[in-house]
């Protein structure tokens, strides 16, 4: 393609006058008449069968309109909340319906919903239903969980055991066997709370007569709430529309069909008035989905050297109470746990169990953060252990350049990448040698400098369509429609659903560069599903790369009509001539060209268009790449530790990311940034503790420590540039890079000060009491 | 039992009976229908909700509207004038100090206080003065670069140079 | 959430406000800036069904030094503490607390009066005022009486008010010259209640301490003073290995919970990490 204007370049995103006016509209700010309010009453109990529910209290409160239980509504219920295959088709699981019907098996479980005619009254009422439990012994430990005689959550699963699943490939003993090092060693993805800052909500309205659904929902997948909403309520698809508004953040938590979509929907075609759930902060901790909540078990086969022969890891994947529709998307973990690195053999398993805590589901990275973690641990403790430097050992094991495209043991392509190169730049630019020297003096002085690197890759686009359709059931292709108006200003509709990651600026700049449109003359519009054909959403670092990427395409078909129109119009042969920067012209006479302004008056005047070709300058694209993308990159952390508080403190973050072509430079590093940050906030703030007897005792942002400006270092980036040769931009995934990157980063950092101590690992959130006591647990004895 | 409350709220006066137990960000979206303010937490700890109350910064979350009878109230609508934005919007636009939006409001509203305290702020002190406001999108990077460009407009003299300013 | 419904008044005295509370009975709270009690309200675990506010009462907002003493009404709120150039040059102990409290935007609502009611072992205030010997002037239907802040924080959100009565003011001595002091605070988060913190006041008169104060928060189920540091340090000199040794008392006597932020037994070493730091800290201007 021609070099061009827009990609490449960071203009400021459309998206941000109306938000920094506040004038965006969130499902909260929706215009509303004669709206019902919805509350949800949720379990308080862990594990326990309904035996009653008594709602005549609240019916009889003021301003109640209805109260509906479980029971009370199986029968609208055309089919239970879906779960897609997601790596183990084999899994066994349970129906799941929006409401308890007749046990709960998490505490925030919805149990039954009250309507009312205002909030206020909604939650006062909601006080006042009666359920009754018979508590049953709770489950909240992975490993317990599948003990002879655990309780068991699913009579119809017959155990807490989902799955118990291989993913081999090469001759692991052979591996073990040429092995000079063997380590073995526990790593802990610890539960993690999404915590978007804007909670879910959901408008319903549903219009009997005029045979019409409509849902706003605070949700990163309009389209399939769509054909979900159709399912479960049992009516047609063609009646239903949902509309994403302004969403504040995702982060995965918004990925999923939710109860209340269907709770709200039901309730409106109950009461004959549009209903609102707006969820609040101690809900959104307990019945939006969690994320991570694994235990990975690893065995390192290694030669003195630091060649990695092979590894063994079992991941131990805790489901929550019930398997969410994207609930084993985390086993790509194992997928792709082989990292940047050549290995003979890949000996993995996945466990999945049931427990008594909030289903877990996609968050930020879903299943490669915790391979990453994996990867880049076992990079560090190979390392430690025979003493090579961890920079050499991750050169030594690297895929090199020339073994691009590179195949996985498991069967995975990458499709470009020279990894040498972003560590190379990350190195020079933090100064390792001389970091080197540094940590060695402080130590003299008792002062504890660590240097933390990840070196990561990550699958992403999601995707190529065989492969995606075996997972999800669906082809997940990129889909755009691009149409130049009578004016020759353009509408470009995406299959995407933004919720902070700036589409509306991004594709305009796509669409700009191809059509010759200025930016400002291009609207991209998004999250309806009455727009445009069927989107596949916004989640997995796949949107430019599929979306994007179908934008460019249709605007190039848009183009290649125009040039037709043009040639027509210039009475010229069509091979003669050109489009280009907004004008057709034939070759060699630019002086002589006609506008796309021109073009487009002509394509809605049948006498002025080719014989026999339609009117109109649109087009429609469902891109099919022919791989995912593999983005990569070096994080590099370098922290201090209060030996005597065991508080850690970031000095500098430092990362070189290659994300192939960047259409938006700023926008790129925007999302790197915040995914960094996201990342630090599991190495070191963030955890969901449940006590035994199965309670959330971090229901509140009291608890739960998202970690506030006061709490990060700012970031140093660069990036390199690959352009991936999958799609015709070149571009890749970014929006989950920095937090696969650099969790492990901040954590090899942690483990690499406390190296006098003799620790090996530190487990997530790597907390000041935990880091003081593992310094002290030998008496604070040095090695 | 309802409350009469009268406020100004960006220079425009409000006066509603509502129940003592009404939120005062409720109050300002549902009765003033000013919803640029956000409820992010019921804990205040969020901030989304951040509005300013003569002259200091609160979380509207956890302040009952009685409280604030006969107050003067400046939420995020009220920044810009007319078609030019305050030096802050101006700045968290240009510095892509925002991406999903929502904690925007709340944020540049504790940003605006901080800097009417101390105009020319250290990164530590921009770190340290939005303690209360939770962003989990940008990692805060580009909002502190958005407030020290900010300040460089705001600073004493520097009208001359920034059309965007407003004193 | 919203909280439960409840009445609500305004008085515009302290003996009407003390009036309502005697009416009312156990039903009634007191409201301030409502950073204590809103957040509970709001997640219904306080549901008072009666609210007396007493944030436009005049005059309980007043910092200023009078009779060798400051005066602080109850009604200063931490930001007002936090910038008051008196208490920056008289009683640093307090305004460095205070900007420590919480966030910018709670620094301005809440208030100090409020902060010492709720007897928070958490909160910040308290262990400064019992490092300072504070008293606490409080109103009620019997007219008014002075608590000692050793006798006014009883246990977990419990001080020594009845529940009719209010606080008015909060004296503390102006501490001599060549006394000063620092509040150290360990908190996971920024915005975060202390894990531990250390509340220190010191009087150095040559190379020797005149008088030592240590208040310790989040150490049992309210401020304490480590007074095994306060005896070992008491007309010792302030070298750095007294220092160190009298901080290694710092959690003697001592009851430090159990929670998600911290083990009885790191607390009991943040106490003595942050004693020793803050007595070094204000030992090093001399």
């Amino acid at each position: 393609m021609a070099i061009s204007q827009m990609v490449g370049a960071s203009i400021k995103r459309r998206e941000d006058p109306r938000l920094v006016t506040g004038t965006g509209s969130y499902v909260d700010d929706l215009p509303q008449t004669a709206i019902v309010h919805m509350v949800v009453v949720r379990s308080t109990d862990p594990h326990a069968r309904i035996t009653g529910i008594d709602t005549t209290r609240a019916k009889e409160a003021d301003g109640v309109i209805a109260v509906f239980t479980g029971k009370e509504l199986l029968s609208e219920f055309g089919a239970p909340l879906p779960v897609t295959d997601c790596f183990v088709p084999t899994k066994k699981y349970p129906k799941h319906y929006p409401l308890a019907i007749d046990k709960v098996r998490y505490v925030g479980e919805p149990v039954a919903i009250v309507l009312a005619s205002s909030l206020s009254a909604a939650q006062d009422a909601a006080e006042r239903v009666e359920v009754r439990y018979e508590s049953l012994p709770p489950v909240v430990d992975i490993e317990k969980a599948i003990e002879k005689g655990a309780p068991v959550l699913h009579d119809e699963v017959g155990s807490n055991l989902s799955y118990d699943v291989k993913f081999a490939a090469g001759d692991i003993e052979a591996a073990f066997r040429e092995a000079e090092v063997k380590i073995t060693q526990r790593l802990i993805q610890q539960r993690l709370i999404p915590i978007a800052v804007e909670p879910r909500g959901v408008v319903a309205d549903y219009r009997t007569w005029a045979r019409k659904l409509t849902i706003w929902s605070s949700t990163q997948i309009p389209h399939f709430v769509k054909v979900w909403a159709a399912v479960i309520l049992g009516i047609p698809e063609s009646d239903v529309r949902v509309v994403a508004p302004e969403v504040g953040g995702g982060f995965g938590s918004k990925i999923r069909v939710y109860p209340e979509e269907i709770l709200t929907a039901l309730a409106s075609r109950r009461l004959g008035r549009p209903v609102k759930w707006i969820e609040d902060r101690g809900e959104n901790t307990k019945a939006t989905h969690h994320g991570r909540s694994q235990i990975w078990d690893v065995e390192i086969a290694a030669k003195r050297d630091g060649t990695v022969l092979g590894i063994r890891p079992t991941q131990w994947l805790d489901l929550g109470a019930y398997c969410s529709q994207f609930g084993t998307f985390q086993v790509l973990g194992m997928l792709v746990a082989q990292g940047a690195y050549k290995m003979k053999a890949f000996d993995g398993r996945a466990v999945g169990v049931f427990t008594n805590r909030t289903p877990t589901d996609a968050y930020r990275g879903a299943g490669r953060p915790e391979a990453t973690y994996l990867i880049e641990r076992v990079m560090d403790l190979v390392a430690r252990e025979t003493g090579v430097d961890p920079v050499e050992v991750r050169r030594k094991n690297f895929v090199r350049v020339e073994d691009q495209p590179f195949t996985t043991l498991l069967g995975l392509t990458y499709d470009s990448g020279d990894y040498r190169i972003t560590l190379d730049r990350a190195l020079q630019m933090v100064d390792y040698q001389g970091l080197r020297r540094e940590q060695a003096e402080k130590r003299k002085q008792g002062k504890y400098l660590g240097i933390g690197l990840s070196t990561y890759i990550e699958i992403c686009g999601l995707g190529p369509a065989v492969p995606t359709q075996a997972a999800v059931g669906v082809s997940l292709w990129g889909m755009s429609v691009v149409n130049v108006h009578f004016t020759g200003k353009a509408t470009v509709i995406i299959g995407s659903s933004p919720h902070g990651q700036g589409h509306e600026t991004t594709y305009a700049q796509v669409a700009a560069d191809v059509l010759g449109i200025p930016v400002e003359d291009i609207d991209v519009q998004h999250g309806d599903t009455a727009i445009g054909p069927m989107g596949m959403d916004t989640y997995g670092s796949r949107s430019t790369a599929l979306d994007g990427n179908a934008v460019h395409i249709s605007a190039m078909k848009v183009q290649e009509k125009a040039r037709k129109i043009a040639a027509h119009l210039l009475e010229a042969a069509e091979g003669d001539v050109v489009y280009e920067g907004g004008k057709a012209y034939v070759k060699g006479t630019p002086s002589k060209a006609v506008t796309i302004q021109e073009i487009a008056v002509a394509a809605f005047q049948t006498s002025r268009l080719p014989k026999g070709m339609e009117g109109g300058l649109e087009a429609t694209t469902f891109f099919d790449p022919t791989n995912f993308v593999w983005p990569f990159g070096a994080h590099i952390a370098v922290v201090e530790i209060d030996a005597e508080t065991g508080a850690t403190r970031i000095l500098r973050y430092v990362a070189v990311d290659d994300c192939g072509t960047r259409i938006n430079p700023m926008v790129v590093d925007g999302q790197l940034h915040g995914g960094i940050a996201q990342g630090i906030g599991q190495a070191l703030f963030e955890e969901a503790v449940y006590d035994e007897a199965g309670q959330l005792r971090t229901g509140s942002l009291l608890d739960y420590l998202v970690p506030t400006a006061a709490d990060l270092p700012s970031f140093e980036l660069e990036a390199t540039i690959t352009p991936s040769p999958v799609n015709p931009l070149g571009t890749k995934g970014i929006g989950e890079a920095g937090t696969i990157a650099s969790s492990p980063a901040i954590i090899n950092a942690i483990v690499d000060a406390l190296a006098p101590f003799g620790v090996k690992d530190v487990s997530m959130p790597a907390t000041p009491e935990k880091v003081w006591q593992l310094m002290h647990r030998n008496g604070g004895t040095k090695r | 039992m309802r409350r009469r409350v009268a406020v100004t709220i960006n220079g425009t006066s409000y006066e509603h009976e509502v129940e003592p137990r009404t939120l005062l960000v409720y109050y300002i979206r549902e009765q003033a229908g000013l919803t640029g303010t956000h409820i992010g937490c019921d804990t205040s700890n969020c901030g989304a909700c951040t509005v300013e109350i003569d002259g200091h910064t609160v979380k509207s979350c956890t302040m009952f509207a009685v409280q604030a009878d006969g107050a003067q109230i400046t939420t995020i609508e009220g920044l810009a004038k007319g078609s030019t934005l305050h030096p802050l919007q101006q700045a968290f636009w240009d510095e892509h100090g925002l991406q999903c939006g929502f904690c925007t409001p709340g944020m540049i509203m504790a940003a605006k206080q901080l800097l009417d305290r101390n105009p020319s702020p250290s990164e530590r002190e921009i770190r340290l003065g939005l303690e209360g406001n939770l962003c989990r999108c940008t990692g805060y990077h580009n909002i502190v670069k958005a407030i020290q460009a900010a300040a460089k407009v705001m600073a004493p003299g520097a009208e001359a140079k920034a059309p965007a300013s407003v004193s | 959430m919203i909280p439960a419904a409840f009445d609500y008044v305004v008085p515009r005295t302290l003996p009407e406000a003390v009036a309502e509370l005697v009416k009312r009975g156990q039903e009634a709270k007191v409201l301030a800036g409502g950073h204590s009690l809103i957040p509970l309200m709001k997640l219904r675990l306080s549901t008072p069904s009666f609210l007396v506010d007493i944030g436009r009462i005049s005059n309980l907002n007043y910092i200023r030094e009078e009779d060798g003493h400051v005066a602080i009404g109850a009604l200063a709120t931490h930001h007002d503490i936090e910038f008051s150039d008196l208490l920056k040059k008289k009683l640093p102990l307090l305004s460095g607390a205070a900007a420590q409290i919480g966030d910018p935007q709670v620094r301005n609502r809440g208030t100090i009066g409020g902060a010492a009611s709720h007897a928070d072992p958490f909160g910040d205030f308290p262990a400064c005022l019992l490092a300072l010997d504070a008293e606490l002037k409080v109103v009620g239907p019997k007219g008014e009486r002075n608590i000692a802040a050793r006798d006014f924080f009883v246990d977990t959100f419990t001080s020594a008010l009845e529940p009719d009565e209010i606080v008015r003011e909060i004296r503390i001595a102006t501490p001599p010259t060549g006394s000063t002091g620092t509040y150290l605070k360990f908190s996971r988060r920024s915005q975060d209640w202390a894990i531990v913190a250390v509340a220190a006041q010191v009087t150095v008169s040559g190379h020797n301490v005149a008088n030592v104060a240590i208040g310790l928060t989040g150490m049992g189920s309210r401020p304490l003073r480590a007074s095994g540091v306060e005896q070992a340090l008491r007309g010792k000199g302030a070298h750095d290995e007294d220092i160190r040794a009298a901080a290694e008392r710092a959690a003697e006597g001592t009851d430090p919970p159990q929670d998600l932020n911290g083990s009885p037994d790191y607390r009991r070493h943040l106490a003595q990490v942050l004693t020793r730091r803050a007595l070094e800290q204000i030992t090093a201007h001399h």
